[in-house]
């Protein structure tokens, strides 16, 4: 997505200082709102899957979660989603605590405003397209056919009208993945959450899920967790991108800013292949001020890459506009040149060095 | 020789040395004195007698609460055999009168087309009409319908009552682990240790032979109950808390939906263990075509009891390949719309065959009942056949037999009873240290205590000689074949389609052809047990060697090594844990044939119960069924402790 993280919408979620300890005892760990190091933990035999993180997400936002295997993405999920009850910690969705909802508030909140999407669909074998998506509305006691025409209607949306009396095994990964999105759409979540919903896709299909996926985005504005292992697609999507390693938060930022300022080594090295140009907004390398001639201008949220072919081929600089439309500086050709061939003091306007591990 | 082998090398010829020095040991050393039993027999009767007279829930008696689940059984029970067999009659005796009759041989066997076609296609729905049509026109109808009302009762009870336990068991582990030890129970305790409390307390008729066939074939549907739920993909279940189903709607529309194709094996194990209990089950009033065979059995019948075994055969082969058509087609969801008479074309047709077949019935008699006059009987045919045999194979067959007899049956017969009691304690007890250290010698220790002190040890010995021997034989056969049917395709069907039929077959129907050829006694014993506790012997080492990873046998090939060093260095060593596992399947199959055996004159532990039963003797029966199980256990844990230490040895975890 383009947009910055929309740091005025309020927040949707959030949580402080979740854990989750696999072992023994977890409870005597953290007993007292006690903080075990990692030595800790492995010491007396615990697996720290989620360890203390604390972070918000806004309205609107797609926010990404990335790490290694066995990071703790899924477990974070499924703690926020309260699927794995944390061992510690709040969560807080709407203000609302999550940890201290009864059960049966929380089947209410499934039903009408979370959504999840899972990496391998999870669709009911014995249903048909149809009534797999209108599985969530059955089970919230809708009639069949209120439930049928709101089925059809999110088919169509993700593209799969005329196979709605097909079984999910005669449907390709693709489609299938299809089928969980309108499941998960059907009902309108507020917060949708998606664990990895395209690794176990080929990569052309994979591409045009995304698309797909930030057409409906754009279309229906949902609070967004995303799990993913490929940075590209990371990129592509993300607002803001959470990056864990054993069980933490290492950095949480924007896809530029992990880029061009990694709080540490691990971050680094995970960003280390990207293409600048995929990352680096205009705001980042433009010159303050406004130049005397421009030959247009462009929000300084733009990437690099999208630009470069417009800023390039004109001979005069553009400027660079923020939100109100206000001209706060201008980009040459040669800036955007040497972001794309990667020269290293393209960066110091930005005061960063490129950040090659 | 390792160390631990010449140990028991050692051991083996000091029990060889002891058995020989019998004759000159005190008798204390080779049948538990007398001071030393228990009255155990005494105090279950006593106990069981305090429980049908006296003990209450409260409210109401246990020989009320029992008539209360009788008369629950009874009520559908009679109404199967009303459709089926009796129909609606005035009057007793001779001078009954039918006012409406059962339903017609013509419209069970379209019911049974129907459901051939429902279940796969034309084929097995025309397999169904044959193997039906046999039932009819070789005269079994009557019988074959008695035991086929039972088992329409005792299924559903059976997949209902396991769907619920197995249900219960996957939502509380707590329930789960209590369970889980009475399961072990319930499949060690041979059948017929069932039989005897179970006529106790529900009295001798087809009422208590379903109660017995509902807890024999239950097991293993509360087993595949668990496993299903349990194997339903993690990302369903949360699925189904995501969008925030309650309870109930995440067990009815999830788990069991997803679960449905192996909850429908369960089913089919549940159809073949009903009809193999409801067979050995006549011996408690079932009825059908069991008690033809068994009766067939007491009077040496020959002709007759082939007749009928042919046509347990036949029925088990029939409801086999339908249930498993009908598990496979689990699953596969219908889109038929229309009327109901549209959308179920085959149900009306049946219907409509029934009441047809009913009407024209009454003026054209064999519409309704198949005519005595077209039935062809192959008693005499049987009778012949087997005169001729032994007309004409006397010599060999007998000279096979002494052969074996003489060699081998009684010389491990006589070495086993000639062992004395505390010395065969102690070997038991070393085996458990051995194996699985303190708690498995305790357990060995204790069990072969309970044996010593029932009074029983003679007939335990005979039967783990009787066991021991037969398993032998089944390994010695079972094993090669199995390795046989692992490393050749066209072998590995027809040995597989082989053991399939064997392992359909209810195991009285090995019983006919050994006493035919053999009459009765140990040897026949041997052969029918051996024959029905074959298949798991083939079927485990099978499965063993071919799990083997491919990268180890291409690892041994490219070292060289020739086909049958790869056999031997590579395969079935890495096999091992399975050949084991196998075994110890073989050793149960074979103590829970054993008390069938009785029937043939064995006079070991099966024997026992089968006396008990004739004499309504339930402490005698329950003691001699719980010996049994001793037995069985010791076996089983000691080779599962076995195959453990292997697995463990070759690095595979369990
Ligand atoms: N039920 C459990 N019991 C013990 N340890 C667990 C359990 N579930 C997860 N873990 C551990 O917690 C850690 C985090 O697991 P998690 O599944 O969240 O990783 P992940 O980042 O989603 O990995 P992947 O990218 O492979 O999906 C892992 O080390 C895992 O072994
Ligand atoms: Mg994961």
């Amino acid at each position: 997505m383009q947009d910055r993280p929309a740091k005025l919408s309020p927040v949707k979620l959030s949580c402080r200082h979740v854990w989750k300890l696999y072992g023994p005892n977890p409870d005597r760990l953290l007993a007292n709102g006690a903080a075990p190091s990692l030595d800790d933990i492995r010491r007396s035999n615990h697996v720290g899957a989620v360890r203390d993180v604390s972070l918000e997400v806004h309205e609107g936002e797609i926010f990404v979660i990335m790490g290694l295997s066995g990071s703790g993405k899924s477990t974070l999920v499924r703690c926020l989603s309260r699927l794995i009850e944390p061992s510690a910690g709040q969560i807080l969705f709407n203000g609302q605590d999550l940890l201290k909802t009864s059960d049966k508030d929380m089947i209410e909140i499934r039903r009408h405003r979370m959504g999840m999407v899972f990496q391998h669909f999870a669709l009911l074998p014995h249903l048909t397209v149809l009534q797999n998506v209108a599985f969530p509305l059955e089970i919230q006691g809708i009639d069949q056919k209120t439930r049928e025409v709101r089925a059809r209607e999110v088919i169509g949306l993700v593209g799969l009208t005329g196979r709605e009396d097909y079984f999910p095994r005669q449907l390709s990964g693709g489609q299938q993945q299809r089928v969980g999105i309108a499941r998960s759409l059907a009902v309108e979540p507020e917060l949708w959450f998606l664990d990895e919903p395209f690794s176990a896709l080929d990569p052309l299909i994979r591409r045009e899920m995304q698309d797909e996926f930030l057409r409906i985005q754009q279309k229906l504005k949902k609070t967004i967790i995303f799990i993913t292992h490929d940075f590209d697609e990371a990129i592509r999507l993300a607002g803001r991108i959470a990056i864990m390693k054993d069980g933490a938060l290492v950095q949480v930022a924007t896809p530029e800013e992990l880029v061009m300022a990694p709080a540490d080594d691990y971050v680094a090295a995970f960003t280390a292949h990207v293409p600048r140009a995929k990352v680096v907004t205009l705001g980042r390398i433009m010159t303050p001020g406004a130049a005397a001639h421009i030959a247009g201008s462009l929000p300084a949220t733009t990437r690099v890459e999208d630009a470069a072919d417009q800023i390039e081929a004109s001979a005069l600089p553009f400027g660079v506009t923020d939100d109100d439309g206000q001209v706060i500086g201008h980009v040459t050709g040669r800036a955007i040149i040497d972001v794309l061939i990667g020269r290293a003091d393209a960066a110091a306007n930005g005061g960063q060095s490129w950040g090659t591990p | 020789m390792t160390r631990q082998g010449s140990v028991w090398l050692g051991l083996f010829l000091a029990s060889l040395g002891l058995a020989l020095l019998a004759p000159r040991l005190p008798a204390w050393a080779l049948d538990p004195p007398d001071a030393i039993l228990l009255d155990m027999s005494g105090w279950v009767s006593a106990g069981m007698d305090w429980l049908v007279n006296r003990a209450t829930f409260g409210l109401f008696t246990v020989k009320e609460a029992t008539r209360g689940i009788a008369a629950m059984i009874e009520l559908p029970y009679d109404a199967t055999r009303i459709a089926l067999v009796d129909g609606i009659t005035e009057g007793r005796g001779r001078r009954a009168t039918t006012i409406v009759p059962p339903i017609s041989w013509i419209a069970v066997i379209t019911a049974m087309v129907a459901l051939g076609i429902y279940a796969r296609n034309i084929w097995l729905g025309l397999l169904m009409g044959v193997l039906f049509a046999y039932l009819a026109v070789f005269g079994q109808w009557e019988s074959a319908m008695v035991t086929l009302a039972s088992i329409i009762i005792a299924v559903p009870m059976g997949v209902v009552g396991g769907l619920a336990l197995g249900t219960a068991a996957y939502l509380s582990p707590r329930f789960n682990r209590a369970m889980s030890p009475m399961l072990d129970l319930m499949q060690t305790v041979p059948t017929f240790a069932y039989l005897v409390p179970i006529l106790f307390l529900f009295g001798f008729g087809p009422v208590a032979a379903l109660i017995a066939t509902v807890i024999y074939a239950m097991p293993p549907m509360v087993r595949i109950t668990t496993m299903a739920l349990n194997a339903v993909p993690a990302e369903l279940k949360e699925f189904s808390l995501m969008v925030g189903c309650t309870g109930a709607q995440r067990l009815r529309k999830v788990l069991l939906p997803t679960a449905l194709p192996d909850l429908m094996v369960g089913v089919n194990q549940v159809i073949m263990l009903s009809l193999n209990m409801v067979i050995i089950a006549s011996m408690i009033g079932a009825g059908g075509l069991g008690f033809d065979v068994l009766n067939a059995l007491r009077r040496l019948d020959i002709g007759k009891g082939v007749e009928a075994g042919v046509a347990i055969t036949v029925m088990a082969v029939a409801l086999d390949r339908l249930s498993q058509a009908l598990a496979k087609r689990a699953g596969v969801p219908d889109l038929r719309n229309g009327s109901w008479v549209q959308r179920h074309p085959k149900t009306t047709l049946v219907v409509a065959v029934i009441v047809i077949t009913g009407l024209v019935g009454l003026v054209m008699p064999w519409v309704q009942t198949y005519p005595k006059e077209a039935m062809i009987s192959t008693r005499g045919f049987w009778a012949d056949l087997v005169k001729n045999i032994n007309v004409n194979y006397y010599d060999q067959l007998e000279s096979f037999k002494n052969l074996l007899l003489l060699n081998v049956l009684l010389p491990t017969k006589r070495f086993l009873l000639a062992l004395p009691w505390p010395w065969v304690m102690a070997l038991v007890t070393l085996a458990g240290w051995q194996l699985g250290r303190g708690r498995l010698a305790l357990l060995c220790l204790a069990l072969t205590a309970f044996l010593a002190t029932t009074g029983l040890w003679e007939q335990a010995m005979t039967t783990v000689y009787l066991c021991g021997i037969s398993v032998v034989i089944a390994a010695i056969i079972g094993i090669p074949l199995g390795i046989l049917a692992a490393s050749n395709a066209t072998a590995g069907k027809v040995i597989g389609g082989f053991i399939d039929t064997l392992q359909t077959l209810p195991s009285f129907v090995y019983l006919i052809p050994v006493v035919m050829l053999f009459r009765v006694g140990d040897f026949s014993a041997m052969i029918a047990v051996v024959l029905y506790a074959l298949a798991p012997a083939v079927r485990y080492a099978a499965h063993g060697l071919r799990s083997i990873p491919s990268e180890l046998i291409e690892a041994g090939t490219v070292c060289g090594c020739t086909r049958w060093q790869v056999l031997r260095r590579i395969r079935l060593p890495m096999a091992l844990p399975d050949i084991m596992l196998g075994i110890n399947q073989t050793i149960m199959l074979a103590l829970s044939m054993l008390v069938i055996t009785a029937l043939v004159g064995t006079r070991d532990l099966g024997q026992q119960v089968y006396a008990a039963l004739a004499t309504a003797d339930t402490g005698a029966g329950v003691v001699a069924g719980v010996s049994v199980a001793a037995i069985a256990i010791i076996a089983d844990r000691l080779i599962a402790a076995g195959a453990n230490r292997a697995r463990a040895r070759l690095g595979m975890t369990s």
